[in-house]
């Protein structure tokens, strides 16, 4: 099994299955089974990309390479480290279990649905693997498509606003990143990341290039203030697409600052630091205190993701702050490490709340905070979920929502301390909100009839949720794997930044 | 003059095969009754499949062979540019005969004025000189203006066919007048002799206003902003099956008009005209998208996509270079790939009585034929130059030969631009995907002709397969270009 070109099989494993679900056509029960066996299969094949992975040695591994394009150089070259493993497994954990929780509550044109999913995942983990910069660019673009047709064929009331303005915005951005790679393949050559973040750039070359990269990822992310598409697509979005948005799309934003920003652009990055860190202390209190005032559930949990983001990005920045200007790469490392866990991290706790947010809805078909209330004494077990995950946003420890945080907010105390106090804001205005939704959504008495109602979770919620809670009191408890895993990777990226480009 | 030689006829035996072909399916046409019509179809598409193997067969092992004293020249370019006119072509029969039958207009006319156009595109792609690049030219825009007017009871065909003559007839005498002063200051109609004179010619600013007014011929032959004003009322006003023809192969000739005159030619001269193509390409992608954006005629909406487009293809030859042409020749082969099965999924849902021309007449076609509003999405997203479709790799082969050629601000202002196009083709998919069929709409009856349906589906889905494989295509461009 070791010679299987097992990236290649996690990519177009799922896309292939897409295309056999869709000759499904008008068998929706046929096609949820096939959909679920695919990602099944693609789950099973990611397991040996993390046990295979040898993280002591870190660099990429599983590497594949064709001749794509021959003029252009352009190589269909795949490849992981253990950053990537760690965001190919969250995206097939998270793409089965977002099928089991879309099986009764998609009900029109299914096997669309469905494969709609399938492509999704197998661009998700192109984006993850891909070693070429076009190939990259491929996978980042092309998974616009089937989230455009998610969201606008199955989504709430103003989907086509929501999913129009998701697509034409992420577009936007990514496109300044198309005439930034344009630009280096005329300067190395080729469309190898690799090359890139080899090629000799100027002060300007390079903050052209940051910007251009920010821009792109920095939608992505989302960072305030370009983040006003999340929220509308959230609230729009079938409660699948909302899970995979925010526990995977988000992170190819984070995934690209480690991958383009920092290695091409180190010297840039070094001198904007401030700006992404100014942006993202901005993100963390500013959206807490929107997040707080939202009585929508989906767009509570939305502000909160991006608060939870901004957790990525400052950890990359404030890495390479400490690299560089205090030569610190210890603090660096922690910093580096906490944002990458908190990205797996949020992962598993916004999927979790998106799912129970579905939950309700397919329910009460309603989002609005004010018509529930007293959901413990309908449903208890939702009730324990719910509550746990709540903790988990914020920051209890013992959840995964702690880990992360706790070291981006101690890698950021050996910086400034400052930065690290108003990080440590997130502590008060996460549980805020959070604790507050819980009160008014989950306690208290039971004030609509139609509560009361209410069934507690069928077999394949519990299986759905159970999975999510599994998953952020491991990381909470043990995130011993998860930090082995990525441990040499983080390092090897933290010492490519003491490296100067000038 | 030369003396004549079998050589010269060897070397244009493609063409005269062509003709042949055309003057024997006119004989045959003239005793057929109207139910037999098909055989002029089939006979039409057997006259450029054979043309076709003639072309491959006469391509030119080595460099250029060029023949009748320099006035026809067969290279890497004619050869793959003459076959993809003569693909394209034959994909607007495929698509045009259902459309053309339902509304009592498949007559031999349809088939001789385009085969006719098709032969002017032939020789136009292989001009040597400016005789035969005008030759060409006018043949293809006569046959043209002709099938704009086919449907003669259709005022609005009229219209458009009358304007298309006029303003077509304009830029042919700007073109003509032009020609006249490169001809004055250089003293030669052949084009690579043009070229060896500019640097010694003795009246330079005679020589530069007559590349004023080719260019001016040029961008309007091409439909570029400021010269588009006939485009939107031909594309909108000629039948669908007419406008698939127009708005595909002659996207491939005008390229090979471009190149010839403004390289063969005036390549000498690029430091005069790179910066008037620049000018073009920006007007041209501002006027495209912004007016596309109002359209609800999905034809009319196409037609100023196609002004777009051109704005694109122009930044392929802001760097005068091979590179950049082979993008550009790249860009045009993709463009009419793709707009010819535009173009023909609107005459698929057409009908007696029902043009389905309107971007409405698209709604909620997801629900009612999910496999073709997969196709028409397809294209939609390919047009728009997302990827992995073939219409990106189109689009990042002429930013990357514009940002080679040191016109960074051209790339950027062209993305600017494509993002702003990007949200009327997300509308089409939209009334497709995300909005339900009326119930005022006439219920979806898909035409018997099964050549058609399978020619577009698999048209259609080509643009994902050369999403994959555009390497060959690429490198096929660069040989043509000799890189």
């Amino acid at each position: 099994m070791a010679d299987w070109p097992l990236l290649s099989i996690l990519i177009w494993l799922p896309i292939i299955g897409a295309v056999f679900v869709l000759a499904l056509g008008r068998n929706p029960q046929a096609a949820r089974w096939s959909t679920l066996i695919v990602a099944l299969a693609t789950f099973v094949f990611s397991i040996p990309l993390w046990s295979g992975y040898d993280a002591p040695a870190g660099g990429f591994q599983f590497g594949e390479s064709h001749e794509w394009i021959r003029a252009l150089k352009v190589f269909y070259a795949l490849g992981v480290d253990g950053i990537a493993v760690a965001l190919i497994v969250l995206t097939t954990f998270t793409s089965v279990l977002v099928i089991v929780g879309s099986w009764g509550s998609i009900d029109t044109r299914v096997s669309q649905y469905m494969a709609a999913m399938l492509v999704l995942e197998g661009m998700l983990i192109g984006v993850f693997a891909a070693t070429d910069a076009l190939l990259f660019y491929v996978f980042f673009e092309a998974m616009l498509i089937p989230m455009f047709i998610i969201i606008g064929i199955w989504g709430g009331p103003r989907r086509v606003y929501a999913t129009l303005k998701f697509f034409i915005y992420t577009f936007l951005g990514s496109i300044f990143m198309l005439v930034g790679l344009i630009y280096l393949h005329m300067k190395t050559g080729e469309f190898s990341i690799a090359a890139f973040a080899q090629a000799g750039l100027g002060m300007r070359e390079q903050t052209w290039l940051f910007f251009a990269f920010l821009i792109a990822f920095a939608i992505k992310v989302p960072m305030w203030p370009v983040h006003t598409w999340l929220p509308d697509a959230h609230v729009e979005a079938p409660t699948g697409g909302s899970v995979i948005l925010a526990a995977i799309m988000l992170k190819v934003g984070g995934y690209g600052f480690i991958r383009f920003s920092l290695p091409v652009t180190p010297d840039a990055s070094q001198e904007y630091a401030w700006v992404i860190i100014a942006m993202s202390l901005i993100a963390v209190i500013y959206i807490g205190y929107v997040a707080l005032v939202q009585d929508d559930m989906k767009k509570l949990i939305a502000y909160s993701s991006i608060a939870h983001m901004a957790f990525v990005t400052l950890g990359i920045f404030i890495a390479l702050a400490l690299v560089r200007e205090h030569d610190n790469p210890d603090a660096a490392r922690l910093g580096m490490q906490g944002a990458m866990v908190q990205m797996i991290s949020h992962g598993f706790i916004s999927g979790a709340m998106f799912s129970c947010i579905g939950v309700l809805y397919d329910r009460m078909h309603s989002r609005m905070i004010k018509d529930y209330g007293g959901v413990v004494n309908a449903m208890p077990w939702f009730a324990t979920f719910f509550v746990l995950f709540a903790m988990a946003n914020c920051g209890l420890p013992g959840t995964s929502g702690f880990v992360g945080e706790f070291m981006v907010i101690l890698a950021a105390f050996q910086d400034n301390a400052w930065i690290a106090a108003a990080a440590a804001f997130t502590l008060i205005i996460g549980a805020a909100y959070t604790l507050w939704l819980v009160k008014r959504v989950i306690f208290g008495e039971v004030t609509n009839p139609e509560v009361a109602k209410m069934a507690d979770l069928n077999p394949r919620e519990w299986i759905v949720l159970g999975s999510f809670a599994a998953a952020v009191l491991l990381v909470g408890i043990y995130p011993r794997p998860l930090t082995d895993l990525m441990e040499t990777s983080v390092q090897q990226i933290v010492t490519a930044l003491l490296v100067s480009k000038l | 003059m030369t003396e004549f030689n079998t050589q010269d006829l060897i070397t244009i035996l493609p063409e005269f095969v062509f003709l042949g072909a055309i003057i024997a399916i006119l004989l045959i046409d003239l005793f057929l009754k109207p139910a037999q019509r098909d055989i002029t179809h089939w006979l039409s598409l057997a006259a450029l499949a054979l043309t076709a193997a003639f072309v491959c067969h006469g391509a030119p092992q080595g460099g250029p062979i060029s023949a009748f004293g320099g006035m026809f020249v067969n290279d890497g370019v004619a050869v793959l540019l003459k076959l993809f006119v003569l693909l394209t072509s034959a994909l607007s029969f495929v698509y045009g005969r259902h459309y053309m039958r339902e509304r009592r207009l498949l007559l031999g006319e349809y088939y001789l004025l385009i085969l006719f156009a098709t032969l002017g595109m032939l020789l136009l792609v292989s001009a040597g000189s400016l005789i035969t690049a005008y030759l060409g030219l006018e043949l293809l825009a006569l046959s043209s203006y002709a099938l704009v007017a086919l449907n003669r009871d259709s005022p609005t065909s009229a219209e458009a066919a009358i304007k298309y003559f006029v303003l077509g007839a304009l830029a042919s005498g700007l073109l003509l007048y032009g020609m006249s002063m490169l001809y004055g200051a250089t003293g030669t109609l052949d084009l690579a002799q043009i070229r060896a004179a500019t640097a010694t010619v003795q009246y330079p600013n005679l020589l530069a206003v007559g590349v004023v007014f080719v260019v001016v011929g040029v961008a309007f032959k091409l439909g570029a902003a400021p010269f588009h004003m006939w485009l939107p009322d031909v594309y909108q006003g000629a039948p669908t099956s007419i406008t698939t023809f127009i708005g595909a192969a002659p996207k491939l000739a005008a390229f090979a008009l471009a190149y010839r005159l403004l390289d063969n030619g005036l390549g000498g001269m690029s430091q005069h005209w790179t910066l008037m193509l620049a000018v073009l390409a920006v007007l041209s992608l501002a006027v495209g998208n912004l007016f596309a954006i109002a359209q609800s005629n999905l034809k009319r909406m196409l037609a100023y996509s196609t002004i777009s487009h051109v704005g694109f293809l122009l930044l392929g030859f802001v760097g005068a270079n091979a590179a950049g042409y082979a993008a550009a020749m790249f860009y045009a082969v993709a463009y009419s790939i793709t707009a010819v099965v535009a173009f023909g999924m609107i005459a698929l849902l057409a009908r007696a009585g029902f043009e389905a021309e309107e971007i409405d007449d698209f709604k909620g076609l997801n629900q009612r034929n999910p496999w073709y509003a997969g196709i028409m999405a397809i294209v939609m997203f390919s047009l728009a130059g997302v990827p992995p479709l073939f219409g990106f790799f189109a689009k990042l082969l002429v930013l990357k030969a514009a940002i080679d050629a040191g016109y960074l601000w051209l790339a950027v202002v062209a993305i600017v631009f494509a993002i702003i196009g990007l949200f009327y083709y997300l509308r089409v998919v939209k009334v497709m995907y995300f909005d339900g069929a009326d119930a005022a709409q006439p219920t979806l009856v898909l035409p018997a002709d099964l050549p058609l349906r399978w020619a577009i589906s698999i048209n259609g889905l080509a643009l994902i397969v050369l999403g994959f494989t555009w390497g060959p295509l690429l490198d096929w461009c660069n040989r043509a270009l000799g890189l």
